[in-house]
Order: C-alpha cells, then structure tokens, then sequence
C-alpha cells in the first residue's frame, strides 16, 4: 500500500518549547488515520507543517513520496485541507471562492467540477451567496468542498465537523468515507470526538506533549489499555500521559 | 500553472471590485479631486504669473505622475491587505501557491487598477484644464515605467513591513507617498533642497522623473541619461523589495507567523 504522506522524525522548537517531539507516521491511501490530543499536544504544529506554513526544526515530510521542503509546489498541489480556524473569505460568494482556489490548485475542466461538489455537498443554493453570510455549519460545507477541488491525494481535515449539527455531521462523515473509499485518498483528521474517531477513522494516534504516545486501531486500542472506551483512554492520556505511554 | 495562481489573485481582486462601490471608487475618485485641486490652481497661477510659463504642463503633470505613481503603491498593497481583511493567508499560503505567483498576482492587479486611475486622471486633465501629456513627447514613457516600477517597489516593500509586524502596520503603508515626495521635488527643482535631501533625491527614481517634467515643460530636451539612471534605480529597488517580501515570508513561516497571523507574533 503506497503512502501519500510520509512524516520522518518530525521536530519543532519554538525557541526553549519542545511543540512537537521526533514524531514520525504514515498515512497509507484510502485510509483515514485521526490525529487526536489535548489541547497544546502539537496537532496544530503538525497539520501547519505538513501544509508548508510552518517549518520544521527537524525532520522530513513527503506528500505521495515528494519531499516538501524542496518541492513544496508539486508536494501541495496533491494535498488539500479544511479547518474551522481557516474559512473561506467571507466577502466572496461559493461560487467566486471555490473559482479562486481552483485556478491556484489547477483544476481542470473546473466549472464542472464545482458544480459536481455544489449538489455533493448540498450548496447549489448558495452558489451566490456570500460566504460570510452563511451559517457556521455551511461555510464548513463550502470548505469541504474546496478541500476537495482538486481530488487530492492527501486531505487534512481539522476538526471539520466541530461546527456541525450532529445530523449534517453524520452526512459529511459519510460523505468523506465515501470520497475515502471510492478514490485513492489519505486523510489526516483531527478532532476531539471520540464517537466520530471511531466511527471514521481506520486507525487513531494520539498525541500529547507533542510525541505520539499510542498507536492503533480506536476500537480496539481502549481494551489493550484497560480502559472502556476512546473517550476514558483520550482523558487517561490528557491527564497522565506518561502513565498511559508506559502501557 | 504558475500564471493561473498568480491570475486567481487577480481573479479575486475583480470579483472584490466588481460587488463594491468602496472599492471601485477610490480608484478614480481621489485622483481626479486632486486634479481638479490643482488644476484651479495651475489656472489661478498663470493668471497671476509672468506671461511664458504653462503651470498646467509643470505643476498638474507631476501632480498626474505623482498620483499614479501613489495609485501603483495602494494597488499591490490594498490587494495584500484583502488578504489580511479576510484572514486568507492560511488558505493561500497552504496552496501549491508559490510566492512569486503571489507577488505576480499583487503585481498584475496593481497594474489594471492603476491604469484605471491614469485614464481618469488624464480625461479629466485633458477636458477641463487643456493638460495634453504628449507634450512629454518619448519621455513619457520612461516617466510612466519609472513610477511604475518604484511604485511596485514600494508597495512591496509596504506589504513587507504589515507581514512581519501585523495587520495593524499597515498604517505604515498609507503614508508612503507622502513621505517619499518632499525628496523627489514633484512640485519644485531639487536644487531648492538643502544638500543632504539632494543626495537623497539622486537615489530616489522619482527625482529623475520630476526633474525632467520641469525640463521639458523649459523647453529643453530630456535628460535620457538620468531617465536610463532612474530606471536602473527602479529596478533594483524592485529586486530589493521582492528579496525582503521573500525573506520576511521565510522568517514567518520559520516562526509560525502565517499559521498565527492575528496575533501579530510568533514568539
């Protein structure tokens, strides 16, 4: 199974702070792997690296084998994200933005391909709408669908459903497993619940003080740590991480 | 693909422009109070001056060049600044976008709606107070590149200056013209100045542009060599300007600045 994201000893210091701490992970294709943590863990650091806006103190990253500190064009135009922190420019209408953001990821045949994500994610009727005047869990929406314009091979998705009613939360969920599934895409997907982490993710790492201390599968890794569910082992991990590293 | 990144930020700009009548305006509507201004006031001053000399020529031209060139500033800058406005940053600067395509982009957008300003600015010099720019002859177009190329230089470099320090220096970029003008001698001869603003002027690509406006309009020929001097000078503050954007950009992806950018600082 080649991997579309490869991370290697991945490192950064900001001044005396250790945020992220020689971790390293694969992200295979169709496969969805959850970036999960405490808040200040290093998910953000991570995610910020890998999109080329933060560069590492150490460590290596490859997107589908292309190493992005030296061709950091070609690495990004096969990856895409969407993240609650990073809306679409609310002064610019669906139609305009996700026209915008095509052209920079070289869509082809682009007009239809918007077209195509309007009716998938249900925005044909605000296709003329300014972004800034949708509601929270529509510009999620729309964001979603420009992470998908360009049908990328590796997606970070960062917390993406965190501003979503539960029943358009289980829709994009299953409308990213779809996408997953039906395609040749990674997905890195961060978030801070735990129902949706085992729901969606096919495997789970779990970081705190910026390394990863546990690896597996969210259904089976509460047993192997003694606890009852992902949601007890997220807090065990929290609150004593060196304890729960140690298992 | 580099030139369709770089025309997605032209493409923004227009749909930007095209929904609002804040941006549209300012793009002619400055420009041509600040001629009719001084285009009274080159009337005024012929009635009142030895027969001979045409104010218009001397005084509204350079006012003409100096507003465009102020135009070209605002034209990269307030293209960067919709990026802060909106919070952007994150979803350009995390694109296969490089920054050459940015810049290029700012470049390009600066371009039209300058020109935009210039054609209003010259309808109305034209129609009311008899300004014809042909007058400049050949040398009009080495005055219109120079100020150009400065112009981008500077809007560069202002773009630099609210990367590095945060949404709120962009109060540096506004008064950019108004700072530089007292050295370049838009409305005088540089030998009014005293001898260390002179020196300042020989390095400063407008002064060469003024000064031959003032030339011309004496009847004398264009001084080419200066206007060659000038426009060598142009360039290398564009090469300069483009290598400090390039440098402050790796300094805030070093430090997590674009990830953060509201808070004005990494550390």
């Amino acid at each position: 199974m080649r991997e579309v994201l490869s991370v290697d000893g991945l490192t950064k210091r900001y001044g005396e702070v250790l945020a992220v701490d020689d971790i390293s992970f694969r992200v295979a294709r169709s496969e969805i792997v959850g970036l999960l943590g405490p808040n200040g863990a290093g998910k953000t650091s991570t995610i910020s690296m890998i999109l080329g806006v933060l560069e590492p103190s150490e460590g290596r990253i490859a997107i589908d084998g292309i190493d992005l500190a030296h061709h950091r064009k070609p690495a990004l135009l096969k990856a895409n994200f969407a993240a609650v922190y990073a809306p679409l420019p609310g002064n610019l209408t669906v139609w305009q933005n996700l026209r915008v953001f095509g052209l920079i990821y070289g869509v082809r045949d682009l007009n239809s391909r918007i077209d195509g994500l309007l009716d998938d994610f249900d925005l044909r009727k605000f296709r003329n709408t300014k972004c800034g005047l949708l509601s929270s869990g529509e510009q999620t929406r729309v964001g979603l669908a420009k992470a998908m314009l360009n049908s990328p091979d590796l997606l970070l998705l960062d917390e993406p459903t965190a501003s979503l009613d539960p029943a358009t939360a289980r829709d994009i969920r299953a409308h990213i497993r779809r996408f997953v599934d039906t395609g040749a895409t990674g997905v890195l997907w961060t978030s801070h619940n735990m129902y949706e982490v085992e729901a969606v993710c096919d495997r789970v790492l779990f970081l705190s003080r910026g390394r990863i201390l546990v690896e597996g599968d969210p259904r089976a890794l509460p047993g192997q740590h003694g606890k009852r569910s992902l949601e007890e082992l997220f807090v065990a991990i929290a609150r004593e991480p060196l304890t729960v590293g140690m298992v | 693909m580099p030139a369709r990144a770089m025309l997605a930020v032209v493409l923004r700009q227009f749909y930007l422009m095209r929904g609002s009548a804040a941006r549209v305006l300012p793009l002619f509507a400055w420009v041509a109070i600040d001629i009719v201004l001084w285009g009274f006031m080159t009337k005024y001053l012929n009635s009142i001056s030895a027969a001979g000399f045409n104010f218009v020529g001397a005084l509204l031209g350079a006012v003409l060049l100096w507003d465009f060139f102020g135009r070209v500033i605002f034209g990269v800058s307030t293209t960067f600044l919709e990026d802060v406005w909106s919070r952007n940053f994150l979803n350009f600067f995390a694109s296969p976008m490089t920054i050459r395509d940015y810049v290029g982009g700012l470049v390009l957008s600066s371009m039209l709606t300058s020109a935009v300003g210039l054609v209003a600015m010259i309808a109305i010099s034209g129609a009311v107070f008899g300004l014809s720019l042909i007058d400049y002859g050949l040398a009009l177009l080495p005055f219109i590149l120079v100020l150009f190329l400065f112009g981008i230089a500077m809007g560069i470099l202002g773009t630099s200056i609210v990367l590095r320090w945060g949404p709120a220096a962009e109060w540096f970029i506004w008064p950019l013209p108004a700072l530089i003008s007292p050295f370049v001698g838009v409305f005088y001869p540089l030998s009014t100045l005293p001898v260390w603003m002179q020196w300042t002027a020989r390095l400063l690509p407008p002064s060469y542009v003024f000064e031959n406006v003032r030339a011309i309009v004496h009847g004398q020929h264009p001084w080419w060599t200066g206007l060659l001097i000038s426009a060598g000078l142009a360039i290398a503050y564009v090469v300069f300007a483009s290598l400090t954007f390039s440098r402050v950009f790796r300094l805030a992806i070093r430090t997590g600045l674009i990830a953060r950018y509201s808070a004005e600082t990494a550390g």
